[in-house]
């Protein structure tokens, strides 16, 4: 056999999460909390052998379907990290509203081993089944909401426009295959470069491919689903949607674009460069237009979205590296955000007005700096990491030539930063509507303060993230 | 023998009818369904025709992956619909608008 220890991560989740939906089977209703800790349980200990192939472990197995580099690892921890601190903040909301436990936890568990094959995978065949794999567990968690009604509308929009995506990406995928005749990323890389044979077909691949990865990130003009989907599908699950699977979709860009058609990069740096250029300009001004708040951060999300793609517009290692940084500190200030919402959203209420916001401070003031901390990262003020991931991919833009794109990217930071900063003004200087104190449980206070210090900490010193991130692309 | 070219018109005219299908129905949701798994044959069509035309395996062993993926989608997508119908009482497409802003 090939290198199965390799993908030891994945097979340990595979059995930790058949193990956790048995075992919950057997549970009664007051036990559920052994769900949680079960799930808490298996994250942790994927995390650890994960971070065990972090450094200069490498190489293939599955017939070199599946691969372990610089990359994968890091982004791999990442996404275990980010889904750890998400079920923190998770628990108490979703046992509020009764949104079945056990499954709830095997979905997101399933869901987080998809987004760790889309990481490794270096097949087409690989790198489907993990986008699959994702995305069917999301869109059950969306509708797991079962009384609600704006949920289960959300999850059909989502299903739908993500099937659609996912047939876009297939429809590529098969273009590819047939002007390369390889579902070999490698191979496919090596066919393109040695003959110019199948170029046309794969030119014509490339451009459902990238319509397919638009959809799913959801970068202008092929966002609609996205405030959708965050308004009606339940505070917990707008969380893990717009925390972690970024990260993984990053990978899957790469590992499609950058492992496998590289030599057509002259054609998608055009093309991300358009839907950057429009995600970063409709997703700021319609923010500002939002008075609800998870609107307003999926159209934020399409911004940082578009942030994301100029490091790829650069195609080159240090923008490649730059788009990294910024999707996994984009993950994990997003992370502490909507941890806030989580908060927020107690006994049957939600919080989902800005209005709801107000004078938050005097309610709970550790939630509001968290949430004050975010939002200034979120609108790229230095010191803290936002900025510093704003400017490492406009310094690659820039140096690739990419000018007018720098311009566009830093005037709409500017005209973002007013909708961020009116959430943080209501927060702390307007009166609460409701003045009730917002207690949180322990676990939940210690995991925002962290969160809310990393966002400060890294900022300051983003030299070791960004260190690794230009290693996985070194060489 | 039949020239690789029809093979591939065919499975574009399919993927075409499916595309417009999930756009222009403003009727039910069902018919979403349907024209999403016609748009995941029609690349199966592809991933055959190319299969055979490249003598090479691994274009039908990623159709049955495709088949077995587009099961379970449908099984999930039917189970939204009948989550959906129990919330609102209707599976026309045009009602389904109450998000929005």
């Amino acid at each position: 056999m090939d290198n199965l220890h390799l993908a030891t991560p994945e097979i340990f989740m595979l059995f930790a999460s058949c193990a956790v939906l048995v075992v919950d089977l057997f549970l009664k209703p007051g036990q559920r909390h052994m769900t949680y800790w079960l799930t808490q349980g298996s994250l942790l200990i994927t995390l650890l052998l994960t971070y065990g192939q972090v450094g200069d472990t490498a190489g293939t197995a599955f017939s070199g379907a599946y691969t372990v580099d610089g990359m994968s690892a890091v982004l791999k921890s990442w996404i275990l990290l980010i889904a750890i601190g998400g079920f923190v903040y998770t628990r108490d909301y979703i046992k509020d509203r009764e949104i079945a436990n056990g499954e709830y936890y095997v979905l997101g568990l399933f869901g987080v081993m998809g987004m760790m094959i889309m990481t490794s995978s270096n097949n087409l065949l690989t790198i489907y089944l993990g986008l699959e794999l994702l995305a069917l567990s999301l869109y059950a968690m969306v509708a797991l909401y079962r009384s609600n009604a704006d949920a289960s509308e959300a999850a059909m929009k989502y299903f739908v426009l993500g099937a659609l995506a996912s047939g876009m990406l297939l429809y590529g995928m098969s273009m590819v295959y047939g002007s390369t005749g390889s579902l070999d990323l490698a191979t496919i890389s090596q066919a393109l470069t040695t003959s110019d044979a199948g170029s046309t077909g794969a030119r014509f691949g490339l451009t459902f491919i990238i319509v397919g990865l638009a959809f799913k990130l959801g970068a202008v003009p092929f966002h609609m689903w996205v405030p959708d989907v965050y308004d009606g599908a339940p505070t917990s699950v707008t969380l893990y949607i717009s925390t972690a699977p970024k990260i993984a979709a990053f990978a899957m860009i790469i590992r499609l674009l950058v492992d496998g058609l590289e030599v057509l990069s002259s054609d998608w740096t055009l093309m991300f460069a358009i839907l950057a250029a429009l995600s970063l300009v409709v997703g700021n001004l319609l923010a500002i237009a939002q008075q609800n708040i998870k609107r307003m951060l999926a159209y934020s999300t399409i911004s940082h979205v578009g942030f994301l793609l100029l490091g790829m517009v650069a195609a080159n290692p240090e923008g490649y590296s730059a788009s990294m940084f910024y999707a996994i500190t984009y993950a994990f200030t997003t992370l502490a955000a909507f941890g806030v919402l989580l908060v927020l959203s107690r006994n049957g209420e939600e919080a989902v007005m800005l209005d709801d916001l107000s004078g938050l401070f005097r309610r709970n003031a550790l939630a509001a700096t968290v949430m004050m901390v975010a939002l200034i990262s979120l609108a790229g003020v230095p010191p803290l990491v936002g900025f510093y991931a704003k400017l490492s991919v406009l310094k690659a833009v820039i140096s690739a030539g990419y000018v007018w794109l720098a311009v566009i990217a830093v005037i709409m930071s500017v005209v973002g930063a007013f909708y961020y900063l009116r959430a943080i003004k209501m927060m702390f200087f307007d009166d609460p509507v409701d003045s009730s104190e917002v207690p949180a449980r322990m676990d939940v206070n210690a995991t925002l303060a962290v969160n809310g210090l990393a966002v400060v900490v890294l900022g300051i010193f983003p030299g070791w993230i960004m260190a690794v991130c230009v290693r996985a692309f070194a060489g | 023998m039949i020239p690789l070219s029809h093979f591939l018109v065919l499975g574009a005219i399919l993927f075409c009818l499916s595309v417009v299908g999930i756009f222009l129905n403003r009727k039910n949701v069902i018919i979403l369904l349907m024209s999403i798994e016609l748009m995941l044959l029609s690349v199966n069509m592809n991933f055959v025709t190319f299969s055979h035309f490249l003598d090479d395996g691994a274009g039908q062993i990623f159709v049955f992956f495709i088949l077995t993926v587009a099961a379970a989608e449908a099984a999930i997508g039917l189970a939204i619909l009948v989550v959906l119908f129990r919330n609102r009482q209707t599976i026309n497409v045009a009602d389904l608008n109450q998000l929005k802003g």
